[in-house]
């Protein structure tokens, strides 16, 4: 029984493995859409530095470095769009359906594209990091509060990919990918990722803070500035317990939700 | 158990019924099917008659209301690991990655089923070679022609080295060059012992390949036959002269001779 269960959950890693490479197979078959994914953070960081680093921080360079950690919430954020575009292409193209009457274990070809989708997650972080650091921002508070950030942000990737999951599943059209996109905008306005809350009408900071998204934003700029940073309510003066807790209420709601939801495909 | 007297490789369905949940009319009322070990069986069908959906019931991708299935003796509710193990399908869609190569997309599911590295780059080689796609191995599937999708589609669900092939629609949407290409390949599967359902909406395909055919209409089985019983059914045959229809054209051109 037990050497059954060990042999199972092998199997399961095994072929989340191998998913995972078919996963870096497309990022090399396709280097041109590759780079475009990755740079697309860098270039809105750059677009926010110009055109509202003056206003919002006085200068640029200020603002570069208020916008670091807000950026890089935000590429965790439309890191989404990824898990959208995978789910609903294999599933467009009945690549699911020959998995599903693959001699495989069940939950391989969920937890490949988790395996695959934090792969690019952590790609994707180190290049808006390396933006960062070349356009002069330098995180503060040492190798502890860097590696939590870095952790922190992956744990939102994390529960945002269940809910990708869930949502390529439910919709089965890549179409459903373009509509997610345009909710991707509204979201990351209506936080602290770009924006100092304290600069905005108190009930609209309020909400913002609120944003599952600005508690990892201001989770990650706390902790890469070193210090406590002032915010509008109490969410601010609890960053890391909201980043820790929100991702863990949409692995929560999401994770049963996307397993049903593959488990029920027909 | 509750199985046939020789279950191994042969294909069995029994009074199954399919509503798709909002809908009022069933998909399937009451089907009956069993294809022994070894044979071709056509389900043959106009558009909406059940073809995929019964395809899809005995490949464990969608469960029936009611009824039992069981694909090489093991029941599709309660053994659809097992099914699995002794299934190849092939969708009414080629079910191929897209940004691969012939040779990546065939490594990928050879590798998935528990191969090595090595053993999957030899079984993708000796697909390739039985699909007589080895020249394109290495050039990705986006580019590929319908009949070329569909000849690496086949030889992809034979990975597994099936007792039992189950083939939704082969040769819809293709060319008569293309469509005979395919017919070509799946006799030879036929011919390697495999049980293989296929489904179409072609008599003369049905007739072409299959030692059983089996008319579905609206969900229910309306004959059961070889290809001459249900000829025969029809009647006399008549000599008749007829006009080269474009198909015959089409085959002349590319074959240079006089299609039959
Ligand atoms: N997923 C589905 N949801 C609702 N109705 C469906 C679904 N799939 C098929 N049907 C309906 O079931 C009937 C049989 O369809 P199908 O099995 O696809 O037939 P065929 O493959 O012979 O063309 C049709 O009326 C079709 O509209
Ligand atoms: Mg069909």
């Amino acid at each position: 029984m037990t050497t059954t269960a060990i042999q199972h959950t092998g199997s399961v890693l095994r072929e989340a493995v191998i998913l995972t490479g078919r996963s870096t197979r497309h990022w090399r078959a396709r280097p041109v859409t590759f780079s475009v994914q990755l740079l697309f953070p860098v270039l809105i960081m750059l677009l926010m530095g110009g055109l509202l680093g003056g206003a919002i921080a006085g200068t640029t360079g200020d603002y570069i470095v208020f916008v670091v950690p807000g950026v890089l919430a935000f590429t965790v954020l439309s890191g989404i769009e990824t898990t959208i575009t995978a789910v609903t292409g294999d599933a467009a193209k009945t690549v699911t359906d020959r998995f599903r009457t693959l001699p495989i274990s069940r939950g391989s070809v969920l937890l490949g594209r988790v395996f695959a989708d934090m792969l690019t997650a952590a790609v994707e972080l180190a290049v808006v990091s390396a933006a960062g650091l070349l356009l002069g921002w330098r995180p503060e508070g040492g190798i502890a509060a860097i590696a939590l950030t870095y952790a922190l942000l992956l744990w939102l990737r994390f529960g945002l990919l269940w809910a990708g999951v869930w949502i390529g599943l439910k919709a089965g059209t890549p179409e459903a990918a373009t509509t997610t996109q345009l909710a991707i905008w509204p979201v990351a306005f209506l936080s602290t990722v770009f924006v100092d809350p304290r600069t905005m009408p108190s009930w609209l900071g309020a909400a913002a803070e609120w944003n599952p998204l600005s508690a990892t934003a201001s989770a990650a700029r706390e902790l890469l500035s070193g210090g406590e940073l002032p915010g509008v309510t109490a969410v601010s003066d609890h960053a890391v317990l909201f980043a820790l807790g929100w991702p863990l209420a949409l692995t929560l709601v999401f994770v049963p939700l996307a397993i049903r939801a593959y488990r029920r495909l027909s | 158990m509750d199985l046939q007297a020789n279950p191994r490789g042969s294909i069995c369905a029994r009074a199954v019924r399919k509503t798709y949940p909002g809908r009022e009319k069933p998909s399937l009322a009451g089907v009956d099917l069993l294809v022994d070990a070894g044979r071709v069986c056509a389900l043959l069908g106009a558009n909406g008659a059940g073809k995929t959906t019964l395809v899809r019931i005995l490949t464990t991708l969608t469960g029936q209301d009611s009824g039992t299935v069981s694909v090489n003796g093991w029941d599709v509710v309660r053994d659809p690991a097992r099914v699995r193990a002794s299934i190849g399908v092939v969708g009414q869609y080629a079910a191929l990655d897209e940004v691969l190569t012939a040779r990546e997309n065939l490594e990928l599911f050879a590798r998935l089923i528990g191969l090595s590295r090595a053993a999957a780059r030899s079984r993708a080689a000796e697909l390739l070679e039985q699909s007589g796609l080895g020249e394109y191995a290495g050039q990705r599937v986006s580019g590929f022609s319908g009949g070329m999708r569909r000849r690496l589609d086949l030889v992809t669900s034979m990975i597994t080295r099936p007792a039992v092939l189950l083939i939704d629609e082969p040769t819809t949407g293709l060319d008569p060059v293309a469509r005979r290409t395919i017919w070509a390949a799946v006799r030879s599967l036929a011919d390697h012992g495999s049980t293989v359902l296929l489904t179409t909406q072609y008599l003369e395909e049905a007739d072409e390949l299959a030692d059983d055919v089996v008319i579905l209409r609206e969900g229910t089985v309306v004959a059961t036959g070889t290809p001459s019983d249900l000829k025969a059914l029809v009647g006399e045959p008549r000599m008749e002269l007829r006009e080269p229809t474009l198909e015959d054209v089409y085959l002349h051109l590319h074959t240079g001779s006089t299609a039959a």
